[in-house]
């Protein structure tokens, strides 16, 4: 008995040398071994033999179903006003007159939202191209080869037998280093020291955390990295992005004070840093939040400011609607796009359907986690421009930027309804097509705008 | 969970939705997963407020007209077969399609079929004509409070007497059918499914 005793606790005494000397303290100090690299690339080349069995079987068994290729339909780019001219050309109808075939313009409209939308997907884990060798993100998994399965089974031995316990020691490490150390740091008086030793204790700390989700972060022009005082805006798909993008500086981070495990890092966090946390009731009263945000802001000393503007997750393939908030408060934005490379592991947290505890197992039981970052020039709000056009041509460019598909729509429609303005905004434009230029108050707008010019 | 979609539709049924609706297995299976998805009380079936959660349909004039379409008189469910039904209306005629002559099944995306549709979006009551009124009621929904009442009356007025030939002040399916004749209603009332 006790001799099993004596060799558990020697395994974990090793497992803790390894775990301390390998992985903690290179980290601590941004070193790598490149074990990480080499990981990566062995996947790599192993998802692409896999992908070429893949199709191979598909070939021999017909049943294999070919994985969605871009959507089930192709939609037809036009305005409104085109498509229904269209409809009157062959009917010569005067422009500016309703006609009874106008109801299939909104008929094909509205079918082709409900086989194929564009906002309820990105709320939703995005669809691969082809199988990941992991079972929960395969649209159509079957039996293919013995080889496949075979590899597929080393895969979970891998992950769920080394990797998971690996991570989430190398986490709780992690996570109770930064409770610690910034709990201390916080006693500390404010002075040049405290602010030192706090970045230092949250970049260690976040760099641990990359270590427990094996994360390879590409940085890209570093030189337009936000400044103090600034305010760096990025696209949202997972918490995990502010492990990305604090492991390569601090930031000050703003947000709505949670409960449980999140809760407790963040009342811990505040003590050394002056990160700008909310309760729940001041969330609402916008103008708090934005004077908070200014005042911080104003002090060019204090940390940039990190922002998600779009409110929520959203699944790795778009960028939604930021909201104007943020770009209301002054100063100069940095943008920032993070797109996580799909093929190791979906990064999205899908918040509606996983809790944190269950995204982060999920998360920590994938392959990995490689992500670009691209640090945008910095940009801010032009004569003439209000802070929503701004948000906009933000949010274009690291769309732009990432490869994501740039989106008008509100990321808020995944929990709210759509506001009635848009659909009032639908009805005004076709009501002008069909009153056309007889309405009375087109020529009024017409002239307003000659006087402006 | 995705792989979900393609486990729980038997492959028989496949089969007969095929016939029924002319879509491949392909598209059959990939709609069914969009299916799933809109269905998020897990049940097999559509309501109406699965559909009202799509934006792009929240905010079309006549979305819950066509909302309305997916639903027999009196339900308010819709099973994964009578949603490939209505969807079936609106596959393109293909070619090899045109020639083929069969009266006593007439495919659900004939030219008539999608006259019908579109018919069925005016009519609201399901009397087979499209009253005066029941026009009014849907320029209404198509304009929302932009044109006046008399405008919009007028609107109405000169749309059916142009259309009603035998002078009972309403539009009957023939009539309709009369008016659209030039409109491609082929290539207006379809959309492009991927194979």
């Amino acid at each position: 008995m006790e001799d099993i005793w004596c060799v558990a606790v020697s395994v974990f005494q090793m497992w803790m040398f390894v775990v301390v000397f390998l992985i903690t303290l290179p980290a601590m100090f941004g070193l790598s071994l490149g074990v990480t690299g080499v990981y990566i690339q062995i996947l790599v080349k192993i998802l692409e033999w896999a992908t070429i069995r893949i199709q191979r079987g598909r070939q021999e068994q017909a049943s294999v179903p070919v994985p969605l290729h871009n959507g089930i339909i192709e939609r037809a780019v036009s305005s409104m006003k085109e498509e229904i001219e269209q409809l009157r050309s062959s009917q010569s109808l005067a422009e500016g007159e309703f006609a009874l075939g106008d109801a299939f313009y909104f008929c094909k409209k509205g079918l082709e939202s409900i086989v194929d939308d564009q906002v309820t997907q990105r709320f939703s884990s995005e669809e691969l191209v082809s199988w990941n060798l992991l079972t929960r993100t395969n649209q159509n998994f079957r039996y293919i080869s013995l080889r496949l399965t075979i590899i597929w089974g080393i895969g979970v031995f891998v992950r769920y037998c080394i990797l998971l316990p690996l991570r989430v020691t190398l986490a709780i490490i992690g996570l109770s280093w930064l409770v610690i150390g910034t709990t201390l740091v916080g006693f500390l008086p404010e002075s040049s020291v405290k602010n030192w030793l706090s970045e230092l204790v949250h970049l260690t700390c976040y760099r641990i955390c990359a270590r427990a989700l094996s994360a390879t972060i590409h940085y890209h022009n570093r030189e337009n990295k936000p400044q103090k005082g600034g305010i760096c805006v990025a696209n949202h798909t997972t918490p995990i992005d502010v492990v990305i993008l604090a492991n390569d500086g601090c930031y000050a981070m703003v947000g709505q004070i949670h409960g449980g495990l999140l809760g407790v890092l963040q009342r811990s966090m505040v003590k050394s840093c002056p990160h700008v946390w909310f309760e729940r009731s001041e969330m609402k009263d916008r103008h708090t939040v934005t004077s908070r945000l200014r005042a911080h802001v104003a002090a060019k000393s204090k940390l940039p400011i990190m922002i998600f503007p779009e409110g929520t997750c959203i699944n790795n393939t778009s960028v939604m609607m930021f909201k104007k908030g943020s770009f209301e408060i002054g100063g100069t934005i940095y943008p920032v796009a993070i797109k996580y490379d799909p093929r190791l592991g979906d990064a999205f947290w899908n918040s509606s359907k996983h809790n944190m505890v269950s995204y982060l197992l999920r998360t920590m039981t994938s392959w990995a986690i490689v992500v670009n970052v691209w640090y945008l020039p910095p940009m801010t709000i032009q004569d003439g421009e209000d802070a929503a056009q701004f948000a906009s041509r933000v949010k274009s460019a690291i769309a732009l930027q990432g490869g994501l598909l740039d989106l008008a729509w509100d990321g808020g429609l995944k929990r709210a309804k759509v506001k009635d303005s848009l659909k009032e905004e639908q009805q005004k434009m076709y009501s002008s097509i069909i009153v056309g230029q007889n309405s009375t108050d087109s020529p009024e707008t017409c002239s307003q705008n000659s006087e402006e010019q | 969970m995705g792989s979900r979609a393609s486990t729980l539709l038997r492959e028989e049924e496949i089969e007969e939705i095929k016939k029924e609706t002319g879509f491949s297995h392909s598209q059959i299976t990939r709609l069914y997963s969009r299916f799933t998805s809109l269905d998020k009380g897990e049940n097999g079936t559509l309501s109406r407020e699965d559909f009202q959660r799509i934006p792009e349909l929240a905010i079309n004039p006549l979305g819950d007209r066509i909302i309305n379409a997916f639903f027999p008189e009196g339900e308010d469910q819709v099973n994964f077969r009578g949603f490939m039904r209505t969807l079936a209306h609106f596959r393109p005629i293909e070619d090899n399609e045109k020639n083929k002559n069969h009266p006593a099944s007439e495919p659900l995306n004939s030219r008539t079929n999608k006259l019908l549709f579109a018919f069925r979006l005016y009519d609201l009551d399901r009397d087979d004509k499209i009253s005066r009124d029941e026009l009014l009621q849907v320029l209404r929904m198509m304009v929302g409070v932009n044109i006046s009442d008399e405008q919009l009356g007028s609107i109405a007025d000169r749309t059916i007497q142009e259309a009603d030939t035998n002078g009972d002040n309403s539009i009957s399916f023939n009539e309709f059918i009369k008016v659209l004749e030039k409109v491609d209603v082929e290539q207006k009332m379809s959309i492009r499914f991927l194979h």
